[in-house]
């Protein structure tokens, strides 16, 4: 991130082209389609923030540099450029709007996956020196200190000593051949360590061998956030590193959305080689002992609840059913909201706008949409299975005036378990 | 009379064979543009298949989404009914596919005149709700730039040209016809250098849409 500059932005620009992307540029009919699947539209009613309009600057050197017509354009002088102006204006548009939810992706007519280019386009952002200053912060921080928060490990073992008194579980550290390594975010570490109790709880039920790792720990990756491959892959490296020292055989995402996509999707083509491990996100594991009967539940809670699917978990993760097949084992009161599942409006904090303080009241403003959605189900809980939608949404509820509880979704499995004490 | 008909054997002629030249070169270069870019072969294991589901969304993509539909249904509408009235007009037209058997010693059964002309009506309704909807929409209005405009235009003149010949709006018929044969040519010639590759690049992006999403166990 040091020695940005608009070349190296422009190159950066350049090498995240595609045949995606070029498919994707020369199919776009201009038809508009795509904003009526966007929250930042739908709830401004601004046309600048219609998605595909946010990948110019991209477009513009996938024109200028792999199309034969705009080669000639640019050679006689006729295209127009991509400019330092350009980009810090479309900066507010490639991260302040864009929370890289993929619904857009789930309309258009012609098939663009405009959020795989956001994801691609802020690439040329950072190299060009225009990421928005407090995310570009946080993923310094992610690489000096181990944690976008700030948050060492000395945080943790504090959180776990607690824990372990409060409940009399042993939380098992560094444990050589364990099956599975849990992550969490450290959202959870600070604000809802009852996480971690909830794990300990339900791993000791259905005997699972696990391990947390005191030198890989977090899952939060905000290299994935701000569009920097080279930070994402220092971050995600930790995590491998980890797992292969203690050799286990498969890395838990924790409930957060981003991480499972760092982790999972984008983790092995960063380092460039497939994981020896499997990752699973922690509600399939969840799932897996609940189908195999490792874990049963009790005293099911007849309260209306409903669930906001995290869009990187669901529609961009494909963790589908088993948020259903878990809802089913606490509640015998599930409201699905009206647009769920794949179709669910994002909370309007990911892909790191919750971390951008230039996107607040955007933020705040496009949440009605999720607020509406949630009353419409008369739920009187919320359930959820990520940290930061978690956040976003309390904080949009307070700002909207309405009273709701919100709870993890791991938590609430711990709640209703059948422990043999 | 006879210069209209040197006109005509013009248009069937040289510049036939030279707009379809342009027409094929160009868009084979453009799918190779396309194409040989190539894409990162992803290393993330699977949870689901690539091939079929990206074939699943090309054909899914067809209808909108019930939501986009509520939210904008001129846009569908006015889509549906050029779309669909251009496709009858060019493919089901018994001249056309005459035409077409004897370049290429084939062709298929069409449909009676009156319902092609029904269809070419009805297209040409469609390509003008959807001008209407590209200059009043805000969403539309502001992405739009001349080329969406110039798609517009090339579009419309066969179109518009195809029906005043058909139903003798225009005199002398060669004329007529030779307008019709120059507009298509003129669409020809710029089809691979404007936004109308989406006709057969949409079948990428679909299905670069579809299978990436069916990797990680999504629909799309
Ligand atoms: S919906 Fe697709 S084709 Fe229509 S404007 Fe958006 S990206 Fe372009
Ligand atoms: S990914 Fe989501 S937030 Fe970003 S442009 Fe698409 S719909 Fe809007």
């Amino acid at each position: 991130m040091t020695g940005a500059t608009l070349e190296r932005g422009l190159n950066a620009f350049k090498e995240q082209v595609d045949a995606p992307v070029a498919a994707f540029f020369s199919s776009c009919v201009n038809c508009g389609m795509c904003a009526e699947a966007c929250l930042f539209y739908t709830e401004t009613g601004d046309p600048k923030y219609t998605p595909i309009r946010k990948l110019e600057p991209l477009r513009r050197v996938w024109e200028q540099e792999y199309t034969v017509l705009g080669k000639l354009k640019k050679m006689l002088g006729l295209a127009r450029p991509v400019t330092d102006e350009l980009l810090q204006e479309w900066q507010e548009l490639l991260y302040d709007s864009c929370t890289l939810c993929g619904r857009c992706a789930m309309v258009c007519p012609v098939g663009n996956d405009i959020s795989y280019m956001v994801r691609k386009a802020r690439e040329g952002m950072v190299a060009s020196g225009n990421s928005p200053a407090d995310v570009r912060s946080a993923a310094e921080r992610a690489v000096r200190i181990g944690s976008p928060m700030g948050l060492k490990y000395k945080a943790l073992a504090a959180q776990i000593k607690r824990i372990e008194t409060e409940s009399g579980i042993k939380i098992p550290l560094d444990v050589e051949g364990a099956d599975y390594m849990p992550l969490l975010s450290s959202m959870e570490i600070i604000n809802f360590p009852e996480y971690i109790e909830a794990l300990a709880r339900i791993f000791r039920q259905a005997k699972v061998s696990w391990t947390l790792c005191s030198e890989a720990f977090e899952a939060t990756n905000t290299g994935i956030q701000i569009g920097s491959s080279d930070i994402a892959r220092e971050l995600v490296q930790r995590i491998v590193d980890g797992a292969e020292k203690l050799r286990v055989k498969c890395v838990i995402a924790p409930e957060c959305g981003h991480a499972y996509t760092s982790i999972r999707w984008e983790g092995p083509n960063l380092i460039g080689r497939p994981f020896p491990f499997k990752v699973l996100h922690i509600l399939e594991l969840l799932d897996e002992l609940r189908a195999s009967g490792r874990i049963k539940t009790e005293n099911l809670s007849n309260e209306r609840m409903t669930f906001h699917d995290p869009c990187s978990i669901v529609r961009k993760g494909g963790v589908i059913d088993s948020p259903r097949e878990l809802m089913a084992m606490v509640s015998t009161n599930f409201v699905e909201m009206q647009d769920h599942g794949k179709w669910n409006w994002c909370c309007g904090g990911g892909g790191g706008v919750s971390a951008n303080t230039n996107a607040e009241a955007l933020r705040l403003k496009v949440f009605k949409r999720k607020k509406d959605q949630i009353e419409q189900t008369g739920a009187t809980k919320l359930i959820t299975a990520c940290a930061n939608c978690r956040l976003v949404i309390e904080e949009g509820l307070e700002e909207y005036h309405v009273e709701l509880p919100l709870e993890g979704l791991t938590e609430l499995v711990a709640q209703h378990l059948v422990e043999d004490k | 009379m006879n210069e209209s008909m040197d006109f005509l054997l013009w248009t069937r002629g040289t510049a036939f064979d030279v707009s379809v030249a342009i027409f094929i070169v160009g868009m084979l270069i453009r799918l190779f543009e396309i194409v040989s870019l190539g894409r990162g072969r992803d290393l993330a294991a699977p949870r689901g298949t690539e091939f079929l589901p990206g074939i699943r969304t090309i054909l899914s993509r067809t209808l909108p989404y019930g939501g986009t539909f509520k939210r904008q249904p001129l846009t569908v509408i006015a889509g549906y009914l050029f779309h669909i009235g251009l496709l009858v007009s060019l493919l089901l037209f018994i001249p056309h596919i005459e035409l077409f058997r004897e370049t290429f010693g084939f062709g298929w059964p069409g449909l009676p005149n009156p319902i092609v002309d029904a269809a070419a009506v009805l297209g040409i309704t469609g390509l003008l709700a959807a001008l209407w909807n590209r200059l009043t929409n805000p969403v539309m209005k502001m992405l739009s730039d001349s080329e969406d405009y110039l798609v517009w235009i090339l579009t419309f003149l066969p179109l518009l040209t195809g029906y005043l010949a058909y139903h003798r709006m225009i005199n002398p018929y060669p004329l007529a016809m030779g307008l019709h044969i120059l507009s298509i040519e003129l669409l020809l010639v710029l089809f691979p250098f404007t936004k109308l590759m989406h006709t057969f690049t949409l079948f990428l992006a679909r299905w670069y849409n579809g299978a990436m999403s069916g990797r990680r166990g999504v629909e799309s």
